[in-house]
């Protein structure tokens, strides 16, 4: 798919996106405190973090493997050396009075991840440009009440593992934009690489984007590119873009203001008003004085260390589709809804569908009644009481016809609301196997209170027969359906 | 013999065999700083109570027959640019002023594993910074062998200390002759390590890639004594080197046979004091003498070496020095008018973003930024942060500070020609003897001139040692310099051991050390 002005969208729009994660891992990047969110303000600290007089920054070798995960996940080249370098800047959460950073050597560059919807609406490749490492900084608190206006810093954050992710211009609309970043954040997740948790900061997401508008004379004019900040979910992301793309329009028809003639701007999406507002522009042009950390020695990455850490980290959820398609032989669209769960999930399908020894049944019951009930009950699906060996008990009940599906749902049900075991349930629920005997007796009695159905049937119109089910469920809910009908052709075949 | 008198090798033989409490070798120190040190102000912390409470414990401990540590009972002075967590750490700095850091540097924790005894913290050009120790916000040291002289910088306290038996041994630091050139004017023994060496965890950083902590004492054989405690690999320390350390005592006395000292003409030109170069000449002879071979080798680039130290060394230093910004701890400037915050116009910054600016919060910030740096940096500081800023900021990187690794790779690279010829290279320390105080304070041009014959030392990442090679008509120490390839400390301490062996400049002693008759 390409996205080209129409009528509809006279221009095509530009985003890229430059995204923050927190990196999973249990210590600081550069020195050993706890990276756990939510403890009392500054007592994960240390003097490496609170930039002490002396201190010196040692770095996390777990943070470095799980960015050279996310970064080979992304396709990415990883350089065989790459170094540190200082960003300058003061700012109170900052104390150091530089961040630790990557400039010109980060450690991954040249990569792409492909957004696809598995209903075929939408695919798109997008470029990173690079994803490199560095640190997180505190946490500025400004007292808002008037009069007092004290500002409080916690550095509990400061020094926390970010991995910064840079993508090229390639998304074409805010909706593409969140599908990317769901595909993201899905991959990090995978991968263990973050929890992306973006309430508490682990996932952080800027976004660039301007309009491409056709003039007369086949001239593209392209709108000032703006950087929106402050987005909490991947809801706004798509909301703040959908408001940006119709403010940019609105903007350039009244000013025809083009890129490069006024600087770069940043606007702050502001989520309760559903719209961008313009941060104050800087005097100046930031300088941050990038130079290599002179406190820590380059990093060399080996093609053996590479290959380990590449066949460690697993297979990311774009192949997971197509090995769940393949190997359980379930539409793309069912591999798709069941990857997008994460990995325990696929391992309970997995798990499932090997007991059941059918992909497609065991794909049908994850989403309509796993992943249906989980998402009522929340939580995860490690915990969810109902393990596979008891679902594929049940289904395996309703392929000998002790039960027809719609039982087999309220035995699930049963089974999940009670913690009853299923023969407990089939029990309590008075589900007995129907004997062949009784069958046949309901069977004449449902025909002779039926001829208009019987001369249809002997008429050729064998689908009127189904008529006769819900009748017989009546007589006896634990009828199997496909028996009565069967049992009933015959009965009528030999009149 | 007096206490004060011993060297450290036998200082810590006798408290170890029972000869000498380390109760008795600390007070004898500590009395002659509480005599001495009004006039010399080498000391910015005296810890009397605790130097006395550790050296009872060192005594009770061997009383106890438990192990002592190698430098049991042994008075240190250290410099007050490394943290300890009982002494205040100021960098003789008002920025600092009173700072107790929460640990201490692991240089220190090796010396109290050790058991040695720390009298007290040493008095410096602030933040290193300097060649003269005029620098320091506590007052200029004084020179022991002439007190209205300089005693070099920047560890002048340091090396003071030591020339006047105030302590047997101290610790310095390194960044581009702040160890060698102060033990040159004051006639004692100081090394600077291979970089990589001793950890600089604890140092109060001055420019990471050239900062190493060092010995400064009486001798090498002292220097190597303490070397043994103090290398090792740290974890702590990223450019810390993780290799096995010597026993840097052991190998002295081996004589100097086949060993090749270069001797670099260029040292000798424009600028050198006849007398410096005079005694340089007889130390040269001296190792002649002693078995050594001295050939004449070129370092093409070494005439680069300020230029390029006086890009390097800022550049590191206005980042490192970022920190002391009134926000978190150190000097904070009073809120005057317009420093109190505004409500409401913060934003935090986005790594990988812009500190937002402009506002009310900003403006009280910058405003508490400017004003705390401006009174709590001294002129040499705030000239040095300049200077770095400037180079490293966009559009002079390329010029300024990328161009001085270039230089800085070729000196290096002088370096490693020059020792496929000779083992060492010698020289001097310092163009002049020990200079008045306030002669060159006006002219900041002329002071880094005073780093000409170390900075290279600390470009390259090498070692250096200088020790006493003569003295002035009037009586001033002249000082020798050498140098070896990284980790050739072994060489280093054996070839000024043997030159002290030969020679007793380094037994001279000013006359203000002179016990009262």
């Amino acid at each position: 798919m390409t996205a080209t002005p129409t009528a509809a969208a006279p221009f095509t729009t530009v985003i890229g996106l430059e995204v923050h994660v927190q990196l999973q891992t249990r210590t600081k990047l550069f020195c050993g405190c706890s990276t756990t969110f939510g403890a009392p303000p500054n007592t994960h600290v240390c003097p490496t973090c609170l930039g002490l007089p002396g201190s010196l920054p040692v770095m996390n070798r777990t943070a470095f493997e799980l960015a050279v995960r996310a970064a080979l996940a992304l396709g990415c080249k990883i350089a065989p050396f790459t170094k540190w370098d200082r960003k300058n800047y003061f700012y109170p959460d900052l104390p150091k009075g530089y961040q630790i950073s990557q400039f010109d050597l980060p450690f991954s560059s040249e990569g792409a991840l492909e957004v696809v919807d598995p209903k075929g609406a939408l695919s798109r490749n997008v470029r990173i440009t690079r994803v490199h490492l560095e640190e997180d900084a505190g946490k500025s608190m400004h007292d808002e009440a008037a009069g007092t206006g004290d500002t409080r810093i916690d550095l509990n954050r400061a020094g926390t593992p970010l991995c910064e992710i840079v993508t090229e211009p390639d998304l074409r609309s805010p909706q593409e934009a969140r599908a990317w970043l769901n595909e993201l954040k899905l991959l990090l997740v995978y991968l263990g690489v973050s929890d992306c948790n973006m309430q508490e900061g682990s996932l952080r997401v800027d976004a660039n984007v301007n309009l491409h508008i056709p003039c007369d004379g086949g001239r593209i004019a392209k709108t000032p590119i703006v950087e929106i900040k402050n987005m909490n979910s991947f809801r706004s992301v798509e909301r703040a873009l959908v408001y940006e793309v119709a403010r940019q329009y609105e903007e350039w028809q009244a000013t025809k203001a083009e890129m490069g003639k006024t600087p770069k701007q940043t606007r702050g999406w502001d989520d309760p008003a559903g719209v961008t507002r313009a941060q104050r522009h800087k005097e100046e042009s930031s300088d941050y004085r990038y130079f290599p950390e002179p406190d820590l020695v380059p990093v060399a990455v080996s093609d053996e260390w590479l290959a380990a850490t590449r066949e460690a980290m697993g297979d990311p959820p774009s192949v997971l589709r197509q090995k769940l398609a393949a190997t359980w032989k379930i539409p793309a669209y069912d591999a798709d809804v069941l990857v997008n769960q994460g990995r325990e999930l696929v391992a309970y399908f997995e798990d499932l569908a090997e007991r059941v020894g059918e992909g497609k049944v065991a794909s049908n019951w994850m989403q309509q009644d796993v992943l249906r009930t989980l998402n009522e009950r929340g939580g995860s699906i490690d915990a969810f009481p109902v393990r596979p060996a008891t679902v594929a008990d049940i289904i395996g009940r309703v392929a000998k016809g002790d039960f027809d599906t719609s039982r087999a749902r309220e035995i699930f049900a049963e089974v999940l609301g009670s913690g009853r075991t299923v023969d407990e349930v089939v029990a309590s629920m008075g589900i007995a196997a129907v004997d062949d005997d009784e069958l046949i007796t309901l069977c004449r009695e449902l025909l002779a209170e039926n001829p208009r159905v019987v001369a249809d049937v002997k008429g050729g119109k064998e689908q009127a027969a189904a008529g006769l089910i819900g009748q017989a469920k009546k007589k006896n809910p634990n009828v199997n359906p496909g028996k009565v009908r069967a049992m009933c052709l015959d009965l009528i075949r030999q009149m | 013999m007096q206490p004060s008198d011993m060297s450290a090798v036998d200082l810590v033989t006798a408290v170890r065999q029972g000869d000498l409490t380390a109760l008795r070798a600390t007070e004898a120190f500590l009395e002659r700083i509480e005599r001495l040190d009004g006039q010399i102000n080498a000391f910015l912390a005296v810890d009397r109570e605790g130097a006395l409470r550790t050296a009872a414990a060192v005594d009770a401990k061997r009383k106890a027959g438990k192990p002592l540590g190698p430098l049991a009972g042994l008075p240190v002075a250290v410099k007050d640019a490394l943290c300890t967590s009982d002494l205040p750490t100021t960098c003789a700095s008002k920025m600092l002023a009173g700072f107790r850091p929460p640990y201490d540097a692991e240089v220190v924790a090796r010396l109290r594993a050790a058991d040695a005894v720390i009298v007290g913290k040493t008095n410096m050009d602030e933040f290193a910074m300097g060649g003269s120790n005029e620098n320091s916000a506590f007052g200029p040291v004084h020179n022991p062998w002439d007190l209205t002289r300089a005693p070099g910088g920047s560890s002048g306290g340091s090396a003071a200390c030591v020339a006047a038996d105030m302590a047997p041994v101290a610790i310095g630091s390194d960044t581009g002759g702040s160890i060698r050139q102060p033990a040159g004017l004051c006639g004692i023994t100081g090394l600077k390590p291979t970089y990589g060496r001793v950890s600089r965890r604890g140092l109060v950083a001055f420019a990471s890639s050239l900062d190493q902590i060092g010995p400064m004492a009486r001798s090498a054989a002292d220097c190597a004594l303490m070397l043994e405690t103090i290398a090792g690999h740290d974890p702590g320390d990223a450019t810390s080197l993780d290799l096995p350390v010597p026993a840097y005592g052991s190998d002295l006395e081996r004589p100097l046979e086949g060993v090749r000292i270069g001797r670099v003409p260029a040292h000798f030109g424009a600028g050198l004091d006849p007398e410096v170069a005079h005694a340089v000449e007889e130390a040269f002879a001296a190792f002649r003498a002693a078995g050594a071979t001295i050939i004449d080798i070129d370092m093409p680039h070494a005439d680069a070496g300020v230029a390029t130290y006086y890009l390097v060394a800022p550049c590191e230093a206005s980042s490192n020095l970022a920190r002391y910004d009134g926000a978190h701890y150190g000097h904070r400037a009073e809120p005057g008018k317009g420093h109190r915050a505004e409500p409401g116009q913060g934003h935090r910054a986005e790594p990988g973003g812009a500190p937002a600016s402009g506002g009310g919060f900003e403006s009280s910030l910058v405003e508490m930024y400017c004003r705390s740096r401006a009174e709590g940096f001294g002129p040499e500081v705030k000239r040095r942060i300049m200077l770095g800023t400037y180079a490293l900021s966009a559009g002079y990187y390329d010029a300024y500070y990328a161009k001085a690794l270039k230089v800085r790779r070729l000196i290096r690279q002088d370096y490693l020609d020059a020792f496929e010829k000779v083992d060492l290279i010698g020289g001097p320390v310092s163009a002049t003897a020990a200079f008045k105080l306030g002669e060159k304070s006006g002219d900041p041009l002329a002071m880094y001139l005073v780093d000409l014959y170390t900075v290279c030392t600390n470009l390259a990442g090498v070692g250096g040692i200088s020790f006493p090679c003569g003295f002035t008509k009037g009586g001033l120490p002249i000082g020798f310099q050498l140098q070896a390839p990284a980790l050739a400390e072994p060489l280093l301490l054996r070839a000024t051991d043997r030159y002290q062996h030969l020679t007793d400049w380094h037994r001279r002693r000013p006359a203000i050390a002179a016990r009262p008759r």
